[in-house]
């Protein structure tokens, strides 16, 4: 019987202890909370996971200031920094001529590369050959002068931006894309190719390139003749790209200017880099 | 003295016994919190849309709001339903023959291996099956990532489950009725089929449900290998898409309805896993822990 004097209280303490820690957070939020420390971002999705992280480390440099990072698509991220509901709107893509009263600074650029395995003797496709492959026109490789065999095309999962960039840039709906495999991630992608001689995918730029130089069998397509290389994202000359905007009503001051330079900054080059897009050319 | 120390006894004994109902209560509450807040999250979008539009659907395009789950819920269950018919048998068998047939030094390390086999964790299988299983079932049958590919994964990672639950519930036979059938001159098969079989019958059943459950809940080897292109698949080379990789492809980017219309996803699975329970309560007449 003795034990169960010894092991009482240490149910007791656990009992205590898991019904402690559901009140706990309600009562502890707010103690870093500073009146003039905390500003608020919200917009495009793709833009979102990218400041979170920038978020964190900025946080972890500059104790007492808070960053609240929202997601909700580019079209919030213009309307909250316009109505002054976020301090800083984040928009993946160009200002529209409507929207040149707002200030854009770009944190990255984002690339899509369409990849092919470096077995296939395919070396380039028109757009309008990539449309045909993408809604299953073409569905062999000897209509594009390669071998005779199916081709398998390799679509990303709804709601990914590399998704999005490629299906605005090649004017074509979600919808009518007609996959032979969905992916999730880029990493995913370039398996998928580098494992299947037939098959033609899009990653983003950054991932394929770094595929490529660490031995995988894929290769990058050029598009409109433009190599497919993160220097061309950088400069602006690959077709298939688009800036990662911040945007603010005027001209930023105090922690909004602070946060938009940090985010620009080589500080941040490494987690701009993780995510698999292109630092702003400096 | 001897009053004041049983006094004791019967508080502490209290105290045991309330601090063994709250830990119940905890877990309890943990799985109920858990079913409210998907079906928390579900309601804008059943509001919205109608809980109907996720079965009548055209298709699946969140964004440009069609919803139809109907594919991945076929997917899902076609998936499951293979793996566990080619898993059942053969981790069965292969428990019979640990248990009556192998030296027990084989046994033993084969035990170990099968372990060995449990322990592996999911991405490793679907990692294997991206690089080695799908470029093998493309040269057979382009493309490769497909129904075949996701059930051979899915039923290698669940015949641990029911290879080791198996083996488990056969140790569990009474010796004394495989005495007695050797005093009769029954057969080894005649006797692990007729007596063995019967005996082990709730042990078993208790394996197949963990594999079921373990086959559903699988996400990432299936995600990695069977193509997720959402559709009723025709053959077992098509691509298919469960539930379960329909939220991991895309959560991370869901926002408004369609992050709504995932957790829908989620609400059926909980359904899926619900009526599995009940079918094995049915099956066992309500005596599993008997």
């Amino acid at each position: 019987m003795t034990y169960l004097r010894t092991l009482t209280p240490l149910f007791l303490a656990i009992s205590c202890l898991s019904l402690h820690s559901c009140t706990k957070p309600s009562n502890s939020t707010g103690a870093t909370d500073q009146p003039q420390g905390k500003i608020v971002l919200t917009g495009s999705s793709t833009i979102a996971p990218l400041t979170a992280e920038i978020a964190k480390r900025y946080e972890a440099e500059h104790r007492g200031v808070r960053i609240d990072v929202q997601s909700g698509g580019s079209s919030r991220g213009i309307a909250d920094a316009r109505q002054g509901t976020a301090d800083i709107g984040m928009v993946s893509r160009s200002l529209k001529d409507n929207e040149k009263d707002l200030q854009a600074f770009t944190v990255a650029n984002d690339g899509v590369s369409v990849i092919l395995h470096k077995d296939n003797p395919v070396r380039q496709l028109s757009d309008q050959q990539i449309v045909d492959i993408y809604t299953k026109k073409i569905t062999n490789w000897r209509a594009v002068d390669g071998q005779d065999a199916p081709i398998t095309v390799v679509n990303k999962a709804e709601g990914r931006s590399t998704l999005e960039l490629f299906a605005q840039y090649f004017k074509l709906e979600p919808k009518t894309i007609q996959a032979d495999v969905v992916i999730g991630d880029n990493e995913q992608g370039i398996k998928t190719v580098a494992g299947n001689p037939n098959a033609i995918g899009y990653v983003s730029i950054g991932s394929a390139e770094y595929g490529t130089t660490h031995g995988t069998p894929i290769k990058l397509l050029p598009v409109k003749g433009v190599e497919a290389s993160i220097n061309n994202v950088a400069n602006g000359k690959f077709p298939i790209s688009r800036p990662l905007n911040l945007v603010t009503k005027t001209a930023p001051t105090g922690l909004q200017k602070e946060f938009i330079e940090f985010a620009r900054s080589p500080k941040v080059k490494d987690i701009v880099q993780q995510q698999y897009f292109v630092p702003p050319s400096q | 003295m001897f009053n004041s120390n049983t006094s004791f006894h019967r508080r502490s004994e209290a105290a045991l016994v309330w601090g063994l109902r709250a830990i119940a209560l905890v877990s309890g509450a943990i799985v109920l919190l858990i079913v409210f807040f998907l079906v928390w999250e579900a309601i804008p979008v059943l509001q919205q849309v109608g809980a109907f539009r996720f079965f009548t659907d055209a298709s699946w395009h969140p964004a440009s709001n069609e919803f139809n789950l109907t594919p991945m819920l076929v997917g899902t269950l076609l998936v499951m339903t293979i793996a566990v018919l080619i898993a059942t048998p053969l981790g069965i068998l292969s428990a019979v023959f640990c248990q009556y047939y192998a030296p027990p030094r084989i046994a033993q390390f084969y035990r170990r291996l099968i372990e060995l086999l449990a322990g592996i964790p999911s991405v490793v299988y679907g990692f294997w099956g991206l690089v080695v299983l799908v470029p093998l079932i493309g040269r057979l049958h382009p493309p490769g990532p497909s129904l075949l590919a996701g059930t051979l994964i899915l039923s290698l990672m669940i015949l641990p489950t029911i290879a080791l639950v198996a083996d488990a519930s056969f140790t569990n036979v009474s010796p004394d009725y495989l005495k007695g059938c050797a005093a009769l001159g029954l057969g080894r098969w005649a006797m692990i089929q007729n007596v063995v079989f019967p005996t082990a019958r709730a042990g078993l059943i208790t394996g197949v449900i963990l594999e079921t459950g373990r086959a559903i809940g699988e996400t990432m080897a299936v995600l990695m290998v069977s193509g997720n292109v959402v559709q009723v698949p025709k053959s077992l080379f098509d691509p298919v898409r469960t539930l379960t990789a329909n939220i991991a492809l895309e959560m991370a980017y869901a926002v408004d309805q369609h992050r709504s219309a995932l957790f829908v996803s989620g609400v059926v699975l909980m359904l899926i896993i619900g009526m599995l329970v009940a079918i094995a309560e049915v099956l066992n007449r309500g005596h599993l822990y008997d």
